[in-house]
């Protein structure tokens, strides 16, 4: 990923750089400025936390790529953390199970609509959305439904591995294989290429069908297994969690390079993307901390959306910059 | 023969697209597939790729009946098609380009350095060296088509049919093309040719086959068959049904010129075309589908900008940005496609009239409804504009109707030039007529009309003057007692004697 990612060839490329460059540049500059930010408790608590966010993001990006979204993911997570709690008392692996069956079977579900019976992602997958949050709510009893801790389903959520969170490392391992996917598998080359013109992949004989239900499974999966850790963690299935989840991870994949068109996008720095977006949240309690001023929490979400916009309108600059200089 | 295509008929929704039309190419062979717009061609060839499916006829390819249900399956079969545009994934690279769908595997992944390293070796064998990392998107028409045309060989292609090749290339990298497709020949793939520049189906195509109405109307050798002859095939008509209302006005002084384009040019569909727009005049805007017309109605409509020649519009030079700086001069476009962008068709009738007038019909910010109201009334009536009320959604007319509603549209901004591209297409004869007469007496009344047809017929009906386009050049302007079909077809074969043989000579 490296090599190919520090010679950039298009200019999408170029914008994948910026973001992992923009990383380091925020981790760099909270290291700086405040004396706890790169402790192990704070790195370690970072990613617990933030590593379902990430897994939807992965999810979200593979669903951009192919030139679609999809807005259920949050919705889907929940009632994942719903069924997941549910069933974490026969034993943790019943729990995990359910969680990622209930989001992989939403996932297939949207497949099917979006593919087979041609209804627009958005409209598809909004549809999905409202549909999980009731379903959530209806096995929940408008309630939180609290998880066994007698199973050891709460280990996946709250205990580390080899000093690192297992929440961690399940991401760490979902991007991996991502990453193989989508650089090193045929079929993450027909995702990228039915974003870039689902007539055009049809006529060049792929099975665009097939792809598209494909990437909505993962995207359920994944908001399912985010769901798992989110019970996990918390100790209990949260119906009423989620809202707003798919615009973080929409906000990840874009900051991270990838181009709602489709078409066009990178594992690698979707993962920057929602690190970055994660860690302003991170370096507003440090500053709050600093006691020079005192934000409230909900200002994360002004910096977030004034980040979102910088990163957009750079991407356009450079875009329109590598276009106007292209090879004859 | 590779190819044999007997008697293939297809009709959608009860109207035949082709009667018993047949095709037949020998391996080896460039066949040229020609015909005006709706003559069917391009149904014949989705037949043949399976995007279709046929309702009686027969298809042969390679010794073996057919029937091939996608073009994936028509792919696997030995059947390439090149399309205009969009036949590659601009974002991916050239090397994923030419092997997607059959990626080179080791172990289930993708072996880059293989797919890097045949993309490379087909390519060298047409002399193209290119980096092959580089998405597609990054290179020029020409380069992509050949990535195309590399990706059907190694896809073992026994036939290749190519869509208008060479519309987006300059004449520099349709040397280069031809040069790939005679090599291609030498290999016995054969060649399915859809072009309309005449000049360079001589150069490559050893035989024709006109295709009209539906119907194949004649096969030749290219050589055998004339230029003048081969149009006459593609454009031939009834022409009694037109004669009856040609121009009454005699020849007259000539009258003040309006607009006047000069060596225009812009890319490469319109390369250097002299067009003058006289007041009260209609003037006829003729040519091959692909000549450039449209384009060229588009750059005096400021839709299209021109990077060579000049544009004056009553004496002064103009440098359109946009259609609001050609609408301000009052120059207006009713479009060849009244579909996709004339009518809004859940609109009315008054709505969808008056849309162009809307700035000009405001009083205090909002639209003064009664002064609407009777400018509709006033063009309903003066146009006759068959409807039941001016608040019936436009879609409910007829064809013909809903292209009054259109030009009513510009009439009622007051232009100095309408400019209608294809008035009468999908208007039944009557209405035609109507229409024509229609522009005719607005003519008289001192509008300029530039009228772009496709049909002989409805130019030399209603046409004081007709400017001849070839490959996006004028190459002739017949004032009316010089009108003729003959002089017409002539000048629409026409070759050029500077304008060299893009291809050298016939192969």
């Amino acid at each position: 990923m490296f090599p190919a990612i520090l010679k950039p060839k298009t200019s999408g490329d170029l914008a994948r750089l910026c973001v992992i460059v923009a990383l380091f540049g925020l981790i760099a500059f909270g290291a700086l400025r405040y004396d706890n930010f790169l402790s192990s408790f704070n790195m370690l608590s970072f990613l617990r936390y933030n590593s379902m966010f990430c897994l939807i993001a992965l999810g979200m990006a593979f669903v951009i790529i192919s030139g679609g979204i999809d807005l259920s993911v949050g919705a889907v997570a929940a009632m994942a953390s719903v069924c997941a709690a549910m069933l974490s008392n026969h034993s943790w692996y019943a729990g995990l199970a359910a969680g990622v069956g209930a989001g992989l079977a939403a996932g297939l579900l949207n497949g099917f609509m979006v593919a087979k019976m041609r209804i627009q992602p958005f409209i598809a997958t909004l549809a999905m959305m409202l549909a999980a949050y009731g379903t959530a709510l209806l096995l929940a009893n408008n309630q939180s439904v609290s998880v066994s801790y007698e199973t050891g389903f709460t280990i996946i959520g709250q205990d580390d591995f080899l000093g690192f969170p297992i929440p961690a490392w399940i991401a760490l391992a979902a991007f991996v294989l991502g990453w193989i996917v989508l650089e090193r598998r045929p079929s993450g080359r027909h995702i990228l290429a039915v974003g870039d013109g689902e007539m055009t992949a049809k006529l060049m004989g792929l099975n665009v069908d097939r792809t598209l239900v494909a990437v909505y499974a993962i995207s359920g999966a994944l908001a399912g297994l985010a769901g798992v850790i989110l019970a996990s963690q918390f100790g209990a299935g949260q119906p009423t969690e989620g809202i707003g989840w798919e615009l973080f991870a929409i906000a990840s994949v874009v900051v991270g390079g990838t181009l709602l068109t489709g078409g066009s996008g990178s594992v690698g720095a979707t993962l920057a993307g929602a690190l970055l977006l994660s860690m302003v949240f991170n370096i507003l309690n440090f500053e709050n901390g600093l006691g020079w001023i005192s934000l409230s929490a909900y200002w994360q979400s002004v910096i977030r959306g004034g980040f979102l916009l910088v990163v957009v309108v750079l991407q356009a600059r450079l875009n329109k910059h590598s276009h106007e200089g292209a090879a004859a | 023969m590779l190819l044999s295509m007997q008697n293939i008929s297809k009709s959608f929704a009860g109207i035949p697209a082709l009667r018993e039309a047949s095709l037949e190419i020998a391996p080896g062979e460039a066949m040229a597939l020609v015909g005006q717009n709706g003559a069917g061609k391009s149904t014949l060839v989705k037949i043949l790729t399976g995007a279709y499916t046929r309702d009686s006829g027969t298809i042969r390819f390679g010794g073996r009946d057919v029937a091939f249900g996608s073009p994936a399956e028509s792919q696997a079969g030995g059947i390439a098609t090149i399309y205009q545009e969009i036949n590659l994934a601009p974002q991916r690279s050239v090397a994923e380009n030419i092997y997607l769908s059959r990626e080179p595997r080791r172990f289930g992944f993708l072996d880059r350095a293989a797919m890097r390293e045949g993309a490379r070796k087909v390519l060298k064998t047409f002399n193209l060296d290119i980096d092959v990392d580089l998405p597609v998107a990054r290179f020029s028409a020409a380069t992509r088509q050949m990535v195309a045309i590399a990706r059907s060989v190694t896809q073992n292609a026994r036939l290749l049919i190519m869509d208008e090749p060479t519309s987006s290339l300059d004449e520099r990298e349709v040397v280069v093309l031809f040069e790939t497709i005679r090599t291609l020949k030498k290999r016995g793939v054969a060649i399915l040719f859809i072009g309309h520049r005449l000049d360079e189906l001589y150069a490559i195509c050893e035989r024709v086959t006109i295709m009209r109405d539906g119907q194949t109307v004649a096969v030749s050798d290219m050589a055998a068959m004339p230029k003048m002859e081969l149009v006459r095939h593609m454009l031939d008509r009834e022409l009694a049904a037109f004669q009856a209302m040609a121009s009454s006005k005699v020849e007259g002084p000539e009258k003040p010129v309006r607009m006047e384009a000069d060596a225009i040019g812009s890319g490469v569909r319109v390369r250097d075309v002299d067009l003058t727009i006289r007041q009260g005049e209609i003037s006829g805007l003729a040519g091959l589908l692909g000549s450039g017309r449209s384009e060229t109605a588009r750059i005096l409509f400021g839709d299209d900008r021109f990077d060579k020649g000049s544009l004056r519009f009553e004496g002064q030079e103009r440098r359109y940005r946009e259609p609001a700086d050609a609408i301000a001069d009052g120059i207006g476009l009713v479009s060849e496609d009244r579909k996709v962008d004339g009518i809004i068709p859940d609109m009315s009738i008054r709505e969808n009239m008056t849309l162009a007038l809307l700035p000009r019909l405001r009083k205090a910010g909002i639209v003064d409804r009664a002064r609407q109201e009777e400018i509709v009334r006033h063009f309903i009536k003066a146009l006759g504009v068959k409807c039941a009320s001016p608040d019936q959604p436009i879609k409910e007319l007829s064809g013909g109707n809903q292209q009054k509603v259109l030009l009513a549209r510009w009439l009622c901004t007051d232009p100095k030039v309408l400019i209608v591209d294809e008035p009468t297409r999908g208007i039944d004869i009557g209405a035609k007529a109507e229409i024509l007469k229609l522009l005719r007496s607005l003519a008289d009344e001192g509008l300029s009309v530039l009228m772009i047809s496709s049909e002989l017929e409805e130019l030399l009906a209603a046409a004081d003057r007709v400017t001849v386009l070839s490959d996006g050049r004028s190459v002739a302007e017949l004032p009316r007692a010089a009108l003729s079909e003959a002089s017409l077809l002539a000048a629409m074969a026409h070759q050029d004697a500077e304008h060299q043989n893009p291809a050298g000579n016939v192969s």
